[in-house]
C-alpha cells in the first residue's frame, strides 16, 4: 500500500529521447553548424593562447592587476600564474581559459539583447524568468546531458553547457541595470526627441553599464566552474586533470589540478570586478 | 496676444482599456469609484486652458491632482486618451512619428523636478543632447551648449559630473539643457520643489529675468501657492483631475471660486501678490493747479484727509499740499503754487505692496502711484495698504 503503483509509471524520458532524435535527424545541420561555429571560435582563441609567450601572460596580467587595481594585487596574480606553470598545467590552463572566454563571449552576445528585451516587455519577462530561474537552479550537471546528446562528447558540448549555466546573470543584470535608470533620464531623452534606439544607446545602456559589468563578472565566474564540471564529457583542461586525480586517488595532483583553478578563478573575479568599478559614475 | 497653447477638452486615464472608462467618467462618476470598479487611474479629467505667446501660466496642484500627467500630455509623454492639443493651431495629438520627433526636437524642452540630468556624462555633455540628438555638428552643439551654460550662470563647470553639483547648479543644468534647443516652448515640471527655500527664492528671480529677457511660453508646475502667484502671468489651479479656477494671481485672490480656493489663498502672502495698482484708490481729491487754495481746502474737508496732490491739465504730478500750510497761504494770500512740496513717496502700479508697507508706515502723506509720464494714476494710504493684507 505504501509503494507508488505502477499503474501510473510514465515514461517521460522515452518522449524526451524522441524529441532529442527527431531534432538530430530534422534539424541536424542547424546543430552541425552551431557545433562548426562554436569549435572555430573555441579553436582561434586556444590558438592565440597557447601562441602566447608564457612570460607575455605574466606581463600582461601585471599590468591588468596593476590598471584594475594596484600594483600588489597583480604582482600576487602573475605569481600565482607562474606557481600553476611550475605544476606543469600552463597548457592545460590556457586550454580552460579559451573555453571561458569562448563561452563568455556567447554568452553575453546572447544575454545582453536578452537583458534588453526582457527590460522592454513585460510579458517577455514573464516567459524568461520562469525559464531563468530553471537555468540557474538546476545542477550544472544535468546541462551536459541534452549538451551530450545534441553535440556528443568533446569540447563543443562543453562550451555549449557552459553557455546555458552561465548566461543567467548577465541577462537578469542587464535587465535589472536598465529598470534601474530613473524615470526622468529616459523621459528627458525622449522630450528631446529621442528614437527608441537613440535612448537604449545614449542614455538607458550607458547607465545600465555598471549593473552589467557585475553581470559579466558573474557570468565569467560561472562559465569558470562550469569548465570544470564539462571536464567530464572530454574537455581538455584543469578540470580534467582534478577528475582524474579523483578518479586514481593521487592527492598531489588533485591538489596541485585543485589549487590552480582557484588561482584561475581569483585572478578573474577581482579582475573583471576591478573594471566593472571602473564603470561606476561619481555619487 | 497670439494664443501658443491651446487645451481642448483634454482626458487622460491610465490602464487597459481607457477608452470604455471615459464613458462612466463622462457620466458623473467618481474617481474614486472608476479605480475601484476598473482599476484605472483617472490622471486628467476633461481639462481646457489657453497658454498666450510669451506668458508664463503656472498650473498649482497637490500631489495627485493629475497637474504632472497634464503637462507630460504637452510634449505626450502621456498621450491623452481623448482631447486636442493645438499649439500654434496644430493639434498635436495627431502627430506621426516623424512630425512628433520633430516637435520634441525643435519646439518644446523640459525641465524636471529630480534635473533628470545623465549622470555619466559631463555637464557640457548633458546641455548637448538635445542638439546632439537633432544631429548639430558637434562644434556647432559645444558652442551653443557653452553659451547656454554661461547664461545660466554655469561657466567654469563644463567638465564636472552633475553629481558633483549642488541641487541648485543641477536645476541650471537642467535649464540650460532646455534652453539649448531655443524652443518656444518651456515645460518646467516642478524643476525648484526639490531645492531648498533659499536657493528657490533665487532661482525664482532669475527664471524671471531670464523670461524678460528670453520671453518663452511657459507652463510651469508647482505645489507651492506663493511660488504660482510669484511667477505665473496666469494661473490654474487643480484638484482631483480637474481645473477648478484659472486667472491671473490677483483675480484668484480676489474672487476665489470655492472654498477649496479660498482655503489655499489664505496661505498667500499677499503683500508678494498685490501690487501698488491693486490697493490704490482713484485719486477723487486732486486738485489742478489753476485751482485756488480755497479749492484745496474744500476737497480736503471732503474727503477727510490732511492733504491733497496737484496735479497739472494733463495730470502730471507737480506736488503735495497739506492742510495747515493751506490755511496758512490763505491768511497770507499766497497762491497754491508755493506752498506745493515734494516730500511724499511716488511709485510705479507694479511695485508689490511688500515694498510698500515700510514706506507707509513711515510716511504721514499718501504715496502716490504715476505711471512713467508721471501721470496720477491713483493713491495709497497707509490704512489700504495695511487692509489689504487682510
Amino acid at each position: 500500500m505504501s509503494s507508488f503503483p505502477d499503474i501510473f509509471r510514465f515514461n517521460l524520458g522515452q518522449y524526451v529521447d524522441q524529441f532529442v532524435k527527431w531534432l538530430m535527424t530534422d534539424y541536424g545541420e542547424v546543430f552541425d553548424a552551431i557545433a562548426s561555429g562554436i569549435l572555430s571560435l573555441l579553436v582561434s582563441t586556444e590558438k592565440i593562447l597557447l601562441w602566447l609567450p608564457w612570460w607575455l601572460v605574466l606581463l600582461g596580467i601585471l599590468l591588468l592587476g596593476w590598471k584594475a587595481i594596484n600594483i600588489k594585487a597583480g604582482i600576487v596574480f602573475s605569481l600565482s600564474l607562474f606557481l600553476v606553470g611550475t605544476f606543469g598545467f600552463w597548457d592545460l590552463m590556457m586550454m580552460t581559459l579559451a573555453i571561458v572566454l569562448a563561452s563568455v563571449i556567447i554568452s553575453l552576445v546572447i544575454g545582453i539583447p536578452l537583458g534588453v528585451l526582457t527590460a522592454y516587455s513585460d510579458r517577455f519577462n514573464a516567459v524568461m524568468r520562469p525559464i531563468l530561474d530553471a537555468m540557474q537552479t538546476m545542477p550544472s550537471f544535468v546541462y551536459l546531458i541534452p549538451a551530450l546528446m545534441l553535440f556528443g562528447m568533446g569540447k563543443v558540448p562543453a562550451v555549449f553547457a557552459t553557455i546555458i549555466y552561465a548566461t543567467p546573470p548577465v541577462i537578469r543584470l542587464t535587465d535589472l541595470g536598465i529598470r534601474k535608470v530613473p524615470k526622468e533620464m529616459v523621459e528627458a531623452s525622449i522630450s528631446f526627441g529621442s528614437s527608441n534606439w537613440q535612448t537604449l544607446l545614449k542614455v538607458q545602456l550607458p547607465q545600465a553599464l555598471p549593473t552589467i559589468m557585475t553581470g559579466i563578472n558573474q557570468t565569467t565566474m560561472m562559465a569558470l566552474s562550469m569548465v570544470v564540471v564539462a571536464s567530464m564529457i572530454g574537455a581538455r583542461g584543469l578540470g580534467l586533470e582534478v577528475l582524474r586525480a579523483i578518479q586514481r586517488i593521487d592527492i598531489a595532483k588533485g591538489f596541485e589540478a585543485g589549487i590552480s583553478i582557484v588561482f584561475l578563478a581569483i585572478i578573474i573575479d577581482r579582475v573583471s570586478q576591478g573594471i566593472a568599478e571602473r564603470f561606476k559614475y561619481p555619487e | 496676444m497670439t494664443v501658443k497653447i491651446k487645451v481642448e477638452n483634454l482626458s487622460k486615464i491610465f490602464g487597459k482599456n481607457p477608452k470604455n472608462v471615459l464613458e462612466k467618467l463622462e457620466h458623473g462618476v467618481s474617481k474614486e469609484k472608476i479605480l475601484q470598479e476598473t482599476g484605472h487611474t483617472v490622471g486628467v479629467n476633461n481639462v481646457s486652458f489657453e497658454v498666450e505667446e510669451g506668458k508664463i501660466f503656472v498650473i498649482m496642484g497637490l500631489s495627485g491632482s493629475g497637474k504632472s500627467t497634464l503637462i507630460r500630455c504637452l510634449n505626450l509623454l502621456n498621450k491623452p486618451t481623448q482631447g486636442k492639443i493645438l499649439i500654434d493651431g496644430e493639434d498635436i495629438v495627431e502627430y506621426d512619428k516623424q512630425k512628433l520627433k520633430e516637435f520634441r526636437q525643435k519646439k518644446v524642452a523640459m525641465v524636471f523636478q529630480h534635473f533628470g540630468l545623465l549622470t555619466h556624462r559631463t555637464v557640457l555633455d548633458n546641455v548637448v543632447y538635445g542638439l546632439e540628438i537633432r544631429g548639430i555638428s558637434p562644434e556647432e552643439r559645444y558652442r551653443i551648449a557653452r553659451e547656454n551654460l554661461a547664461i545660466v550662470g554655469l561657466r567654469g563647470w563644463e567638465d564636472h559630473y552633475p553629481n558633483e553639483l549642488s541641487g541648485g547648479m543641477q536645476q541650471r543644468v537642467g535649464l540650460a539643457r532646455a534652453l539649448a534647443n531655443n524652443p518656444d516652448i518651456l515645460l518646467m515640471d516642478e524643476p525648484f520643489s526639490a531645492l531648498d527655500p533659499l536657493i528657490k527664492r533665487e532661482m525664482q528671480q532669475e527664471l524671471l529675468d531670464l523670461q524678460a529677457r528670453l520671453k518663452k511660453t511657459i507652463v510651469f508646475i508647482t505645489h507651492d501657492i506663493n511660488e504660482a502667484f510669484k511667477l505665473g502671468d496666469r494661473v490654474a489651479i487643480m484638484k482631483d483631475s480637474v481645473i477648478e479656477q484659472v486667472g491671473t494671481p490677483e483675480e484668484i485672490l480676489a474672487t476665489p471660486k470655492n472654498e477649496y480656493i479660498k482655503k489655499f489663498v489664505k496661505d498667500i502672502d499677499r503683500s508678494k501678490v498685490l501690487q501698488a495698482k491693486n490697493v490704490m484708490f482713484k485719486p477723487s481729491t486732486v486738485v489742478s493747479v489753476k485751482d485756488g487754495v480755497k479749492i484745496a481746502i474744500n476737497e480736503m474737508e471732503q474727503s477727510g484727509l490732511s492733504s491733497v496732490f496737484v496735479v497739472d491739465k494733463e495730470r502730471r504730478l507737480l506736488g503735495l499740499v497739506t492742510i495747515d500750510d493751506a490755511i496758512k497761504a490763505l491768511k497770507e494770500n499766497k497762491r497754491l503754487a508755493d506752498i506745493i512740496q515734494e516730500n511724499y513717496f511716488t511709485t510705479g502700479p507694479e511695485t508689490y505692496v511688500q515694498e510698500l508697507i515700510p514706506i507707509a508706515t513711515k510716511n504721514k502723506y499718501p504715496i502716490a502711484v504715476v505711471d512713467e509720464d508721471k501721470r496720477l494714476l491713483g493713491i495709497i494710504v497707509r490704512v489700504s495698504v495695511l487692509s489689504s493684507l487682510v
